[in-house]
């Protein structure tokens, strides 16, 4: 958690002081080895990175990621029923176990999750009959002899094809999808309906859960985000705008409307106040390497819950509390709605979410020491260890603090990621990729 | 009461009312954008409620979480504004809201009205457009077509300053609502014209809270004529 080195990414460069809103990062996620990483963005493109193999002789070029694939995963549509525009952008990419040699993701606006594969050719075959160099057809009076074609070896060319496009299957907007531990099932979510898919059949879906009340008008609550238990296949959680969790059972029923547990804290009474609820509305949720606990984030705290305690999470983390006296002003500005993520690192000993003012926090759960480090081009140099920040709440003043009134709200982390591994931490501020690595442990302890 | 002519320039300076609501909750002098206490909301935050929720229908396809967490919050400042004014729920369909004397009334009632008949749209179109059904989708297949009653919810929501809406202007307003709590010397029954007083106003028994600025416009909004006929008060 200490000395994180900078590299910084940016898939799209641009020289403009405020990034184009289609360059914006809306998600980031590593694969199961964590060679590769995908960014998904508000113009519907999907770009991939891979590490690079360490080598012995570039030592300062410790595995870093450089651009492996570009391609446009979604474009905007029209539906024609409702006159409305359906924005391209890439909520969510979840990555396939890998099986073959293909890479395969699934990506995600608001209505539609693609299967995408991707395949690397480095071979290409030489010496046809029929066609020339060029694969024009030859002049067959040219032909005196016949050939067998050879493989000879090429550039390496990254291919991408949509294989599956999940279509028609939400009516709201489509907030997670999370892949089973089975490998052959997925599930959607939008705000009141979740669906579970399986990987080879588009033209249907089982809606598995369904919060839509009979009449709208009593509509309270919302499906927030939701995900598969990472071993048990038949478990899943979601979270809702009330800042509860529901552990559902597949086994138990065809429609899991009543889940098998129910995770929710008790208002504080001495912190009440007319945005208790917004602020306790779950923006992700995210079950523990091992399977034991779950991570929640809502706008002020992290929170551990172990799946075997329903009353209360066994941890709660402060990522920001300075704002809890500004939540009147944070509600008239919106950013009381920003949806932060969160992530476990590898050996679910820390975990990361991110602020504002391009901060993100990490908390230690075992030494219950917390960091705050910033993403930014100006706060470091490249290959630069990052200092550690603070914010400072009147009182004293150190001098490299930031004062609670200067921090900027338009630049917010919501979108971060954790190498399934090692120490490296991928971050999204805008239109710029972070990647941070631990420079004095590369392997997790 | 107010005379046809009247009437029709009320409705056009109403078309230009709308920019200055939006104005004037956020001068700096209103405890809107400050830390109003939270024991008991100011109108401001209720107010500031009312404007997101309106952005928010506003929108071609509004974002649920957002719409729902609003509305809470305003059904949660509501309960706080007006504990004992508990009025029963005006049972009648929004009607198109031609008339809108009271600003603020129908600039509630229209949202109750869109926001139901948004949320009727989306159940609506979703059993038309789901082409591939869900297998496991039990619901009666019309269950979500049609039908829905305008909200009561919403209306319920909206508090005592909305009103049923009709054609026949301020004085059909007022006819079914219980208004002994506007009964007070400085409003006179229609009939004899409406005479708006400097510190009385509706909001007076539900929300002694109400600075002296908010209740004069609130008087403005509500009465009309006067505001027509007055220049525009210290609150704007």
């Amino acid at each position: 958690m200490d000395g994180y080195v900078q590299r910084v990414l940016t898939a799209t460069p641009s020289r403009l002081a405020v990034p184009l809103p289609a360059d914006i990062i809306s998600t980031v996620e590593f694969n199961h080895t964590g060679e590769l990483l995908a960014t998904g963005d508000k113009g519907g493109r999907v770009v991939i990175f891979q590490r690079e193999p360490e080598s012995k002789n570039a030592p300062h070029s410790q595995g870093e990621y450089d651009v492996y694939s570009t391609f446009q995963s979604h474009e905007p549509e029209f539906d024609y029923l409702k006159s409305l525009e359906i924005e391209e952008k890439i909520n969510k990419i979840k990555w396939l176990p890998q099986q073959n040699a293909a890479h395969s993701l699934l990506s995600t606006n608001d209505k539609t999750i693609k299967l995408w594969k991707i395949t690397e050719r480095d071979k290409r075959p030489e010496g046809y009959n029929l066609k020339d160099e060029e694969g024009k057809l030859k002049d067959l009076s040219t032909v005196t002899s016949l050939q067998v074609p050879v493989l000879k070896p090429m550039d390496l060319m990254v291919e991408v094809s949509p294989r599956r496009i999940f279509a028609n299957g939400h009516t709201y907007h489509i907030n997670s999808i999370s892949v089973n531990s089975d490998c052959e099932t997925y599930m959607s979510a939008d705000d009141l309906r979740i669906n579970l898919w399986h990987l080879a059949i588009t033209d249907r879906s089982f809606n598995i859960v369904d919060i839509k009340p009979a009449n709208m008008e009593d509509l309270t609550e919302v499906i927030t985000a939701s995900e598969f238990h990472p071993h048990h296949c038949n478990l899943f959680v979601y979270s809702s705008s009330k800042g509860s969790l529901r552990l559902c059972d597949m086994r138990a029923a065809a429609l899991c409307d009543k889940h098998s547990k129910l995770f929710e804290e008790p208002e504080d009474p001495s912190n009440r106040s007319f945005f208790s609820e917004i602020i306790s509305s779950v923006s992700d949720v995210k079950f523990s390497h091992s399977g034991r606990y779950m991570l929640t984030r809502d706008y002020l705290t992290v929170k551990v819950w172990d799946l075997n305690m329903e009353a209360r999470p066994i941890e709660t983390y402060q990522v920001h509390d300075y704002l809890r006296s500004k939540l009147c002003s944070l509600y008239e500005n919106d950013c009381i709605f920003d949806k932060f993520e969160c992530a476990w690192n590898g050996s679910d000993s820390v975990i990361m979410t991110g602020a504002y003012n391009n901060f993100f926090r990490m908390f230690d759960r075992n030494t219950k020491r917390d960091v705050t480090l910033e993403a930014s081009r100006e706060s470091s140099k490249p290959r630069a260890v990052l200092k550690p920040r603070r914010v400072c709440v009147g009182g004293k003043r150190r001098r490299d603090d930031i004062s609670v009134d200067s921090l900027d709200f338009t630049k917010k982390i919501l979108h971060t990621a954790w190498h399934p591994a090692e120490n490296i931490i991928a971050i999204a501020a805008t239109n710029n990729l972070y990647i941070f690595q631990d420079k004095v442990n590369s392997d997790m302890h | 009461m107010l005379s046809k002519g009247l009437k029709r320039k009320r409705e056009e300076e109403e078309e230009k009312e709308p920019l200055a609501v939006d104005a004037w909750w956020l001068d700096p002098g209103h405890a809107a954008v400050a830390q109003a206490p939270q024991a008991v909301a100011s109108s401001s935050l209720f107010d500031l409620s009312v404007l997101k929720l309106h952005h928010s229908l506003q929108q071609s396809e509004p974002d649920l979480r957002h719409l729902v967490l609003v509305v809470n919050t305003l059904r949660r400042i509501q309960a706080s504004m007006a504990p004992a004014a508990a009025l029963p729920p005006v049972p009648s369909p929004p009607a198109a809201p031609s008339v809108a004397d009271n600003l603020l009334a129908s600039s509630d009632a229209a949202l109750s009205a869109s926001m139901a008949s948004l949320l009727e749209d989306l159940s609506h179109i979703e059993g038309l457009s789901q082409a591939p059904q869900p297998l496991a989708d039990e619901g009666p297949p019309g269950r979500s077509i049609g039908g829905a009653a305008p909200s009561l919810g919403a209306l319920d929501l909206l508090g005592p300053a909305t009103g049923c809406l009709l054609d026949d202007g301020l004085e059909g307003l007022f006819e079914d609502i219980d208004t002994s709590m506007y009964d007070n010397e400085l409003w006179a029954p229609a009939s004899e014209g409406l005479k708006p007083g400097p510190e009385d106003g509706p909001g007076k028994e539900e929300a002694p809270e109400l600075d002296e600025a908010e209740l004069d416009y609130l008087m403005d909004v509500l009465v009309g004529t006067q505001a027509l006929e007055r220049p525009p008060g210290p609150g704007r």
